[in-house]
């Protein structure tokens, strides 16, 4: 169950070998979780994501094998994550996602990978997650989205736009499922230091996956649908997506 | 008739959704529990346990308002039957004024007589009365496993593993309470204030006994030496010889109503650090240095919140947790401590309320033990609350103390065994009523009390 102070005591992670995730699960594991379902495709990352939540305090965790191409899968990863949590799931972290950095070669069969991981997937998992913890009457699904899909450049335009419409998609879910019980939280980081961005120049206010964790778990005691890693960018993205074409296609990057 | 809704604690944290049925009759009541299925059923009354005990996310809830009559007092023995689902304001009403008084009454009247089986409820009285449920004479359960006739001399494993048992061993539909006769319906009020925690902890232990009631409001909100300056108040029933003329009038069932209600449209955070401090402050300042022999209506002495409907809204839109925990008398350095703790990283507590606890009671999750309790009403949102309130639990289990799961909403689950180290008794008595595990709660759930 989520505590007063919307602390979880179990958490399925869908992209369980991410920086972000993995960095959200030791501190949730330092307070009240200590189940952990983790979804994702590369199994030997998913065991030492494994090794670091039962290090962190988890004593249930289980894997549980995905692949973020097979959007008609979803459903039923969920699920399997779902009976491997072997009750109450207090926390749904979402946090699949391709980034390429080749989006300019117009290759049309990457941008398909790129939009059905990023989007596709989530929209199918996320809805099932959604029907799951409606059922059982209570529940926080966590998003995680990017200010890439807040005003879309173009070094990234595919990701982004994916982004945009998880972003907006989790964002109506929300409204759809008030007095459920069930929530659904958007948490839009801006630049992170992790091993998706590895060898990207930083943007400003690039942020690491330790300072999201916590802007994410402190969005858990709070029923505001959007969170902002770092806060700052609120503002930020707020002058940036008024900004003229223009003058934004000025901007580096 | 079935209602599908979001529920909370009094505190209005962590919101589950589940189907509120009202029984009209007790066969559907049976009929409920016969036909219950996996999904968790548990008894709800007045919805006043600050946490989340009387929910259960994605399963049934049970309102009891249809199974709430009071019977006739039975003037000989001073008793009254009443079902599950009386609150004491009704009990009260009825039996003032007859001349009889509830053996105990907690800070609201608006609770359930179930419900205060369930939490197996202390009031100012305890030091010498004990809990409500050493003054329940005979309860009816109605349990998965059928119906439960059970009194401290029948069954006494099942009645003793209810009071106290968070309605996880059944649904109480009726109740026997033994009541304290009364010649008024006013209260003889001595009222001393005290600049330190120490001072007030002294006079409690060496004149508490003199009273029936006592109890202490302590200011957890000022810096420094300030902290745990305290109002003592304490009292009895007025006799008919302590009244003036023009107020000995016939006992009436004069407690008063709720007189103010707190609007629905509220500034985002009317209780906060500021407004609990000057709260706190005034509350203080308008206290009498001594004032003894005073006359207070009932309503005012006992339960001064009641006069405010829905109070709790006034937390804001994040709620409130309510921390209680009791700590045995060696232990009183644990209430200075936690008194110190609030008040250095600035955790302001709208009301702190101190008492001194008589011997523990029977049942095997009741929460008072002998010595201290302290009850502190802390905002839900500066960052340092969670873990403060961690470290309270640690200090509290250390000491051999335990926190009151009829507030409770954040627990470290591990912690419930050692606090309550007789829980097992609770078990062994679900299974027999229980053996499919049906009743439940978010509380149970979140605890892990199977």
């Amino acid at each position: 169950m989520l505590d007063a102070f919307g602390q979880p005591q179990s958490i399925v992670v869908l992209g369980g070998t991410s920086d972000i995730a993995a960095a959200v699960v030791d501190r949730l594991c330092a307070h009240r979780c200590r189940t952990v379902v983790l979804a994702g495709r590369d199994a030997g990352r998913l065991a030492s994501a494994r090794d670091r939540a039962a290090t962190a305090g988890a004593d249930r965790v289980a894997e549980v094998a995905c692949d973020a191409l097979d959007v008609r899968g979803a459903p039923d990863v969920v699920d399997r994550c779902f009976d491997a949590a072997g009750g109450d799931v207090d926390v749904v972290l979402v946090a699949m996602g391709v980034l390429s950095g080749r989006e300019n070669e117009l290759d049309a069969g990457h941008a398909a990978d790129v939009a059905a991981a990023t989007y596709a997937w989530p929209v199918a998992a996320v809805t099932r997650a959604a029907a799951r913890l409606r059922d059982q009457g209570y529940g926080r699904i966590v998003v995680l989205s990017s200010v890439a899909g807040v005003r879309v450049r173009r070094a990234n335009f595919v990701y982004g736009s994916a982004k945009a419409g998880l972003d907006a998609f989790a964002l109506g879910l929300n409204e759809a499922l008030e007095g459920t019980g069930v929530s659904v939280q958007v948490v839009r980081p801006g630049f992170v230091r992790t091993k998706m961005t590895a060898g990207l120049q930083a943007a400003p206010f690039a942020t690491t996956a330790g300072a999201v964790a916590d802007q994410v778990v402190a969005g858990l005691g709070t029923a505001a649908p959007v969170v902002w890693a770092p806060p700052v960018l609120r503002l930020v993205f707020g002058v940036l997506a008024r900004l003229p074409a223009a003058a934004f296609k000025r901007l580096p990057g | 008739m079935a209602e599908p809704g979001l529920l909370t604690g009094w505190g209005r944290t962590a919101p589950t959704h589940a189907v509120s049925v009202e029984p009209g009759h007790l066969s559907d009541l049976r009929k409920l529990l016969e036909t219950a299925d996996g999904s968790g059923l548990i008894a709800r009354g007045m919805g006043r346990s600050y946490g989340d005990a009387a929910q259960c996310a994605g399963g049934t809830v049970v309102r009891l308002a249809h199974l709430s009559a009071i019977g006739e007092i039975d003037e000989v023995h001073g008793t009254v039957e009443a079902e599950g689902g009386a609150t004491l304001d009704a009990l009260m009403r009825c039996t003032l004024r007859r001349g009889w008084f509830p053996p105990v009454t907690p800070g609201t009247r608006q609770v359930t007589l179930g419900g205060a089986v369930a939490a197996d409820v202390h009031g100012k009285n305890h030091h010498r009365d004990g809990s409500l449920c050493r003054h329940v004479t005979a309860l009816t359960l109605e349990s998965p496993g059928g119906t439960f006739e059970v009194g401290p001399g029948k069954d006494p494993d099942l009645f003793w593993a209810t009071a106290g048992g968070m309605g996880l061993t059944g649904i109480v539909s009726r109740a026997t309470l033994q009541l304290i006769p009364v010649e008024s319906e006013l209260m003889v009020v001595d009222t001393d204030r005290f600049g330190d925690l120490d001072s007030v902890m002294a006079a409690m232990e060496e004149g508490d006994d003199r009273y029936r009631y006592s109890v202490a409001w302590v200011d957890c909100t000022s810096p420094g030496r300030r902290a745990g300056r305290s109002v003592l108040t304490r009292g009895d029933h007025a006799l008919l010889e302590q009244l003036p003329v023009r107020r000995a009038r016939a006992l009436s069932s004069g407690i008063g109503d709720a007189r103010l209600k707190v609007p629905r449209r509220l500034p985002a955070h009317p209780l906060n650090g500021p407004t609990i401090r000057a709260f706190n402050e005034a509350w203080y300042r308008r206290a009498p240095r001594r004032r003894h022999g005073e006359l207070q209506p009932l309503g005012r002495f006992f339960h001064p919140l009641d006069g405010v409907a829905d109070w709790n809204r006034l937390y804001g839109p994040r709620g409130f947790v309510q921390y209680q925990f009791a700590v045995g008398p060696d232990h009183a350095d644990v209430v200075r401590r936690a008194v110190g703790l609030l008040s250095q990283r600035r955790l302001p507590s709208f009301l702190a309320v101190l008492k001194r606890f008589g011997p523990g009671d029977p049942g095997p999750m009741s929460f008072p033990m002998a010595g201290w309790t302290l009850a502190l009403d802390l905002p839900v949102g500066p960052p340092a609350l969670p873990d403060s309130l961690d470290e309270l639990d640690t200090m509290v289990a250390e000491a051999g103390g335990r926190v009151y799961l009829a507030k409770d909403a954040r627990l470290r689950p591990d912690l419930l065994a050692v606090m309550y180290p007789r829980s097992p008794e609770l078990a062994a008595a679900r299974r027999r009523v229980d053996p499919d595990g049906l009743l439940r709660s978010d509380l149970s759930r979140r605890l892990g009390i199977d």
